[in-house]
Parts: structure tokens; C-alpha cells; sequence
């Protein structure tokens, strides 16, 4: 039974899903020839570069981080700037449980840290959610203050100010260590969770959930008009976003062997913003793009001018932010549309 | 006598000393195509959103088919069959206008919380939204975003986002606001499209539309009921045009 046969549309049934947007709906989701290109790259970069394996596995850690944010913030339009909450709860968990010997053995671990991040995610989502704007940005920042006051104040537990230094992390799967020096385990670990965790995330935004997310971040009063329960979408998404930061975070943890305050600052929080903002947010290779581009910058700049790398990262960033709203991919994207695929622009 | 699809008792909203909307007893048929007209300020926007659930009633009941849904949330009210558009549009903008309609039907036949597979799978939601486009000639922009659309078309897509939850009742807050008058006829032509059985409640000032779709008019001045009847009662009636009309119609005359 249909309300909207009556009169004979233009089209005829079968050649409605004919359509080219309906086709282009249908197969949006279908992996296109250049995603694996970023798997391969860093396949390709364990071999290449095996002296910049401990730099290759921080950029893993914050492209991940960057991701579970794109997610909040450039999916379902969650404005955050305490994102680093989650990532340090994650870390934490990962940290205090194998410090005191409680839990040591890593994929396990991570699975707690998302656990333990999910849960704050939920519980703060919960009461931010109801607000949103400029409220919602100060309330997150006022979240992840408080979690680090407690961290610091809960010294008998965290560590405190000194954190807690040299965690006894298992082999992976038993057999594979985590050696200080080399960080070939570390990398290989950290790229197959970070696999993992994308290809969840990738699902999760072509999915109808996904779809509707869209929907309340391009319009959220539309979404209450068309009887979709917009605040439990809001916390689901907010839940899952602070779920991966924590998995991220537990990496950061068991890769490094340590975890400390800096886990939770603002400054984590900040970064990871800008890296997401360079990249392109809302578009899920964005974190990629953003994360390669900020940490190369910030690697090398440091190197060539120990005093002054910042003040290039700052250019770089004023004018992504005056040419470049939707980030280095977002740039690429209106490259394309205008000098590579023909006369699709008015 | 038969049961109004949709009705209120005394229905009254006020916002501190102010009363918007005072004891309303409204009712709107099966089928019926009703407007409601009346100058700025009179409270018709404030009385869509009573009956929408976006405001509670501060006296009052709405019904639905019989049913009471005063208490009932703007979200059940949707599920329940009240649709409604937006006088200033309230689109998904960055969107195309396929994805537009999908959300919408996506919502209303409960695929919208699936995580696990993608909605490209759901051929019977893009069908069912490609069918709506095709219905209001929308056809050809289903790829476009929206915000490139003319505005006229816009329009278009907002009445486009609420069929697409199956109404039994819609709402339409002044579907031909803002656009040009040369090309209002598009949103006429759409409005005589609507499936005959949803009851449809008009706002319009154009009196054009109001006068060509409508079977039924109700007047509303300072928040109360002036008078309601056929169109052509409507326009003979006195007191309406001193109120109303011969405001439009001085206002046509400034135009």
C-alpha cells in the first residue's frame, strides 16, 4: 500500500532505482580503488622507514584518536573540545590495571579501555547532550578538567602528577613484545587495531544510523520534526566516539609503557581538533590527511627550528582556515570537482 | 456525526500575560483541505505548533482520530501520523535531495538505528523516496544538494520530507512563503498532488493558493476563531474583509 501512487509519476517503476542519484545512494558505501592506498603506505612505510617506527606508531594512536572525534563532531556535528577525557580514561584503565598487576595482556586491555571510556562517554552524555553550541564546548572542557583533577588529586591510584611509569604490558597474543627500542611490535599492533577499529567506524557512518546522523548535524530541529529520537542518537554516537578515543588512549599507554596527565590536557584535546580540522572533518580520511600532515610538520619544523616549529604549524593553519573551511580534503575534493571530473559545477 | 481526524477542545497557549491562542475548538476532516488564514500575529504558527507537540497547551486537549495525544511528545506525535513543513525551511542543506527524502522515510519505517549494514542496502527506502521526488517533479534534482536548488524547489523538498513519513494529517505552515509569485503555481500544482486521504491544514497569506486549494477556511484573529467557512462564505463575509483581506488587499495595492 502506497500513499503516493495516485497519480502517474513522470517515471515509470523500474526505472525509478535507475535513477543516477538512486544508484549513487546504493553503492556510496562500496570501497573505492584508491582506500586501501593508506594501508598500503603503511605497509609499505614498516619496511621503509624502520627507524621512524615509534613515530609511525604515535601518528597510528592519533589518527585513531582523530577518528573516534570525526565521528562525534563531523558526523552527528557534536561540538567538543574535550575529547581528550575519553582518550585519557581509556589510557588510564589500560594504565592503574597494569600497574597493580590486575590486567597486563593488551587486546584484552584495550577492550576494558574502550569499556571504561564508553561508560564516561555515557554518563557525561547523558547530562551534555541536553545542551549544545557554546554550553556544550565549555561542559566538555569542564569534563575532561575535572577527570584530570581527579587523576592528579587520586595519587595512590594514578600516580598522581608523576603518573604511573614503566607498565608490565603481555607479549601480543603472547609471543610478540613490546621492546622499548624497536617498536616493530608496537607499529604492526597498533595498525591492525587501528584497521579494526575503521573499518567499524567506516560501517557505522554508511549505515542508516550513520545517515540520520548526518541528518541531525544538517539539521537538528528537522530531525525532532520527523519523529527521530535525536538526544539517544546523540548519546549512542557520543558513547561509541568516547569508546574508540579510549582505545586509542590504551594504545597510547601500552605502546609508551607509561601514562600520565598529559593524557587528559587540554592541550591533547586541542590537538587533535586542529588535526582533524586540517584534515577535513566529516569525511573520514580527514584524521588521516590531518594527523600525517601535523606530525610530519611538527616532527621536522622541530627539528630545523628547535624554538620556532610552531609559528609554521600556525601559518599553515591560518591559511587552511581562510582558504580551506573543510581541510586539506575538502580542498582536494573542490580540486577535483573542477579540474578532474568535467562540468559537474555550475 | 463522524469522527474529526483531527481535533482540539478549547485548546489555549500562553506565553506569561500574553494569551497566542484562546480556547480553540478546531476540527479537521478526513480528506479535508483546510486553511487557515488570518493576519500576522493572530497565532496560527503557535496553534501548529499545539498541535504538533512542539509547545504544550496551557489548556485545552488535542485529538487525534478520538485519541487524546495532548500529553504525547512531538516524536510519538509523528509516529502517530502528524507530519508537518516549516514556513522558513528546515532542509537538510549539504544533502541531496534523494538523501533528503531518505532520512525521512529511513526514520518513519524504522531503519534509521541499523548500524550494521549500509543504508544503500535499504533499496526499498530510496525507492519509496525516489517515488515521492518523482511525484512532486522533483525527479531530475534527486542528485543535486539541495541548497543549489531555486528556492521554489526547495519548497518542494520540504513538503517532499514530510510525505515521506506518511502523514494521515499534515501541517503546512506557509508552503509558498518567499517564493516568487511566477513560480508559486509549482507549489499549487504539488499541493493538488497530495494522496486524497491526508487531511491537509494550509497556513498561507497568498490568497491565490488559499482560494484554489482549500474547501474549508478558518479565520484566526488575536489568538481565537473569527469565523470559518467555504471559501466563497470566506470572501463574502464582511467583518473578514475589514480584518484580513482588505489588508492583503492594500498590501497588493502598495506591491
Amino acid at each position: 500500500m502506497s500513499a503516493v501512487a495516485p497519480v502517474a509519476p513522470p517515471t515509470d517503476a523500474t526505472s525509478r532505482i535507475d535513477h543516477p542519484a538512486a544508484r549513487a545512494l546504493m553503492r556510496r558505501h562500496r570501497i573505492r580503488w584508491w582506500e586501501p592506498l593508506p594501508w598500503l603506505a603503511a605497509g609499505a612505510s614498516y619496511f621503509a622507514f624502520p627507524e621512524y617506527l615509534g613515530f609511525g606508531t604515535e601518528l597510528l594512536i592519533v589518527i585513531l584518536f582523530a577518528l573516534s572525534l570525526d565521528l562525534a563532531l563531523g558526523y552527528a556535528g557534536i561540538v567538543t573540545l574535550g575529547h581528550a577525557a575519553f582518550f585519557g580514561g581509556g589510557a588510564y584503565a589500560v594504565g592503574m590495571l597494569a600497574f597493580y598487576g590486575v590486567w597486563t595482556e593488551p587486546i584484552t586491555g584495550l577492550v576494558l579501555a574502550a569499556a571504561a571510556a564508553g561508560v564516561i562517554g555515557l554518563l557525561s552524555g547523558l547530562v551534555l547532550l541536553r545542551t549544545s553550541g557554546l554550553t556544550l564546548l565549555m561542559l566538555t572542557i569542564c569534563t575532561m578538567a575535572l577527570l584530570e583533577q581527579a587523576a592528579n588529586m587520586g595519587r595512590t591510584y594514578t600516580g598522581g602528577f608523576d603518573g604511573l611509569p614503566g607498565l608490565p604490558i603481555a607479549p601480543v597474543f603472547g609471543v610478540f613484545e613490546f621492546n622499548p627500542l624497536y617498536s616493530t611490535t608496537q607499529f604492526l599492533y597498533t595498525l591492525g587495531v587501528l584497521f579494526v577499529c575503521f573499518v567499524f567506524v567506516r560501517t557505522l557512518i554508511y549505515s542508516p544510523f550513520g545517515q540520520s546522523l548526518t541528518g541531525i548535524r544538517e539539521n537538528l530541529l528537522r530531525m525532532h520534526a520527523i519523529g527521530s529520537p535525536v538526544r539517544r542518537r546523540l548519546v549512542i554516537c557520543y558513547t561509541i566516539s568516547a569508546a574508540i578515543a579510549g582505545v586509542a588512549g590504551g594504545l597510547w599507554a601500552q605502546t609508551n609503557a607509561f601514562v600520565n596527565l598529559s593524557a587528559l590536557d587540554l592541550d591533547r584535546a586541542a590537538t587533535v581538533l586542529i588535526v582533524l580540522i586540517l584534515g577535513g572533518y566529516g569525511r573520514l580520511y580527514g584524521a588521516f590527511i590531518g594527523a600525517v600532515v601535523y606530525l610530519t610538520l611538527e616532527h621536522f619544523l622541530a627539528q630545523i627550528y628547535p624554538t620556532a616549529w610552531q609559528l609554521g604549524l600556525g601559518i599553515l593553519l591560518v591559511l587552511i582556515a581562510l582558504f580551506a573551511r573543510n581541510g586539506i580534503l575538502g580542498l582536494g575534493e573542490a580540486l577535483w570537482r573542477r579540474y578532474g571530473a568535467e562540468g559537474s559545477t555550475p | 456525526m463522524s469522527q474529526a481526524r483531527l481535533e482540539t477542545q478549547a485548546l489555549s497557549r500562553r506565553f506569561g500575560a500574553l494569551t497566542a491562542v484562546e480556547d480553540i475548538d478546531f476540527r479537521l476532516e478526513t480528506g479535508a483541505r483546510h486553511a487557515l488564514i488570518g493576519p500576522n500575529g493572530a497565532g496560527k504558527t503557535t496553534f501548529v505548533n499545539l498541535l504538533t507537540g512542539v509547545l504544550r497547551p496551557t489548556g485545552g486537549r488535542v485529538l487525534l482520530g478520538g485519541r487524546d495525544i495532548t500529553a504525547r511528545a512531538q516524536a510519538e506525535r509523528v509516529k502517530l501520523g502528524i507530519a508537518r513543513t516549516f514556513q522558513i525551511n528546515r532542509l537538510f542543506r549539504g544533502l541531496s535531495a534523494l538523501e533528503n527524502v531518505c532520512i525521512a522515510v529511513a526514520e518513519r519505517v524504522g531503519a534509521a538505528p541499523s548500524m550494521v549494514y549500509p543504508a544503500g542496502w535499504r533499496t526499498d527506502v530510496i525507492d519509496e523516496a525516489m517515488q515521492i521526488l518523482a511525484m512532486l517533479r522533483l525527479a531530475d534534482a534527486a542528485g543535486r544538494r539541495v541548497s543549489e536548488l531555486a528556492y521554489g524547489r526547495q519548497r518542494l523538498i520540504e513538503l517532499a520530507i514530510a510525505i515521506g513519513l506518511k502523514p494521515e494529517v499534515l501541517l503546512l505552515d506557509e508552503p509558498a512563503a518567499g517564493v516568487p509569485s511566477a513560480e508559486s503555481h509549482i507549489i499549487l500544482d504539488a499541493l493538488q498532488r497530495l494522496p486524497e486521504h491526508i487531511a491537509v491544514l494550509i497556513i498561507e497569506h497568498d490568497m491565490d493558493v488559499v482560494f484554489r486549494f482549500a474547501t474549508r477556511v478558518t479565520v484566526m484573529v488575536g489568538g481565537a476563531i473569527f469565523a470559518e467557512g467555504t471559501p466563497r462564505e470566506i470572501e463574502a463575509n464582511p467583518q473578514v474583509r475589514a480584518v484580513y483581506l482588505g489588508q492583503a488587499a492594500r498590501r497588493a495595492a502598495h506591491a
